[in-house]
């Protein structure tokens, strides 16, 4: 049995499930057993849409997340499931409560992984490290924990039938109080799944100059992103952040809008499959990473972007 | 009160990395404690300064590692212990070999970076606080202890938030969380009269390394002259639409 981590926002399945779902069912097929699914919630988990992509789905309602609540959840799932592998969307939560899960199971814990596949009875698998400039193939015994780096694999579909619900009872743990929580402001979608990501960068100038980034970002459907820099004058928030210290977006387009092209920030984009900069220094290092690019003024060039755009959609 | 911060050694993002075989050849890169990690040590000697009590860097991996546990033991830490390790050890295992000593320790609080440099794992909090059994609060951006217990801000998926956790607990460090400081020269040389213990690690890894090999995605490198930025935004949209097929 290989069980799967069914992530999602209350209402709906994320994305990253069902890339995970697919990366779970290569695994069990290889395997010769099933797929079950676990779907932990704070309040409210989409059951009814989560039950028709595996064969038993546990579910378990925990209140506020807490990395302990999480990693018992999944562990109370493989036990009740004898899972042999634990596949889940990559996400900074998951990757710190599946270490807990790894480490509790002795399991080799495949992070954040490109590929992977059962050969000999090991799990093999591809993923960057060294901040993304290097690929590496890694293996593990069963079991292990493996989490699934999005927009890396083609989305499940439903298979049909509707899994049997198991409410699990998860065990209390040693925890986490949550006091409050800060929401970001919802604008369109999440930076880590967006598949056209904008980010500005110093050379915006202002806090105020970012409405056109997230003009344009709306226009294309994707996600605002920012620089350290921008972040460290508070001019957006760290939530927004691209690079080794902030998140890691890996999209089909990367627009960077004043950014020169740290090592540090070209960690957290430079996967990415087209890469676009905007910049009035021709030396700036993020042309080097450029598939396409305009050496000019930003503020110049930014609103005549948006205009293009709009002229192409009509 | 004691405060434990966790590092490891890691290339300099800036330092040319290179493959030699099916291994990437650290040889000729710069080696410096992780960025990530710097936040722990920084918190830890904040928390000592404020609280009293002692601040100790626990470092994991080869012997070159101590270069790190001088830099963190110039930068303030008391003393230094080193879990030694030659070669790739997966954060489960290093989780294992680094129990032994954080339960002799028996610490206040344990703080290490929220992703490493060289692996990209972010796993080491997570594993560490299962191995002590303890609560882990990851990409912590703000930290105060009171009493028993500590308050501290972080990120979520989404958003942010404040959360109470009874001590001893697990925190990841980024940036947001402070400033860290630079050795000074007095600093450095105290930091050679530091002891630092060494132990030898006893772990099972539990995940093999096959192989590493560069990437670069080449890129088509398509500049264009934005002089005139109506006519050069258009080209690239229209590059964008009809080549890239990307929007």
């Amino acid at each position: 049995m290989v069980l799967v981590v069914l992530d999602h926002d209350g209402n709906r399945l994320r994305k990253g499930s069902l890339e995970a779902l697919t990366r779970a069912r290569d695994l069990a097929q290889a395997l010769g057993g099933k797929v079950a699914g676990v779907l932990l919630a704070e309040e409210k988990a989409p059951v009814e849409e989560a039950r028709k992509y595996v064969e038993v789905l546990y579910t378990a309602t925990l209140g506020p997340y807490t990395a302990e609540k999480w990693a018992a959840g999944v562990l109370k799932a493989a036990e009740a499931s004898g899972a042999k592998a634990v596949v889940a969307p990559s996400s900074r939560q998951s990757r710190a409560y599946l270490g807990r899960v790894a480490y509790a199971l002795r399991a080799g814990l495949l992070e954040d992984t490109l590929e992977s596949r059962l050969e000999g009875g090991e799990v093999h698998a591809t993923r960057y490290a060294y901040l993304n400039r290097v690929t590496q193939r890694v293996k593990a015994a069963l079991p292990v924990v493996l989490t699934v780096k999005p927009n890396t694999t083609p989305l499940a579909e439903p298979l049909g039938g509707e899994a049997e619900v198991v409410a699990l009872s998860v065990p209390e743990v040693p925890t986490v109080e949550v006091l409050e929580r800060l929401q970001e402001e919802k604008k369109g979608v999440s930076l880590t799944e967006a598949d056209v990501v904008v980010t500005g960068g110093r050379g915006m100038g202002s806090a105020e100059a970012f409405g056109l980034v997230e003009e344009l970002a709306a226009l294309l459907g994707g996600a605002v992103g920012a620089t350290r820099a921008v972040v460290d004058a508070g001019w957006r928030p760290y939530a927004e952040q691209v690079g080794q210290t902030g998140k890691t977006v890996q999209p089909s387009l990367y627009i960077a809008l004043g950014v020169s092209g740290a090592v540090q920030h070209l960690a957290g984009m430079n996967k990415s499959k087209y890469i676009v900069a905007v910049n009035k220094d021709p030396e700036a290092p993020i042309f080097k990473h450029a598939d396409y690019g305009i050496v000019g003024d930003v503020h110049q060039v930014l609103p005549a972007l948006i205009e293009a755009v709009k002229k192409l959609k009509d | 009160m004691k405060f434990v911060a966790v590092i490891r050694q890691v290339p300099d993002g800036e330092s040319r990395l290179r493959v030699q075989g099916d291994r990437v050849d650290l040889s000729g890169a710069t080696m410096i404690l992780d960025q990530m990690d710097e936040y722990a040590v920084e918190e830890a000697l904040r928390l000592k300064e404020k609280h009293g009590g002692e601040a100790v860097v626990v470092g994991f991996g080869p012997e070159r590692t101590e270069e790190a546990i001088r830099t963190a033991l110039a930068m303030g830490m008391d003393r230094g212990v080193h879990v030694v390790y030659e070669g790739f050890a997966d954060p489960v295992a290093v989780a294992e070999a680094l129990v032994e000593v954080l339960k002799e320790e028996a610490p206040t609080l344990v703080l290490t970076g929220g992703q490493q440099a060289d692996w990209d794992s972010q796993a080491l909090g997570g594993a560490l606080a299962e191995a002590l059994g303890v609560p882990v609060v990851a990409w912590t951006t703000a930290l105060e202890l009171e009493g028993d217990t500590a308050k501290a801000k972080h990120d979520l998926d989404e958003g942010a938030e404040w959360v109470r956790v009874r001590l001893p607990a697990v925190f990841t460090t980024q940036q947001g969380l402070n400033e860290p400081r630079y050795p000074t020269l007095p600093g450095i040389m105290k930091a050679k009269k530091k002891e630092i213990r060494k132990v030898q690690a006893r772990l099972t890894p539990k995940v093999t390394l096959i192989s590493e090999e560069i990437q670069e995605k080449s890129r088509l490198g398509k500049i264009l002259d934005g002089k005139d930025p109506v006519a050069a935004a258009e080209e690239l949209v229209r590059l964008l639409h009809e080549e890239a097929k990307v929007i």
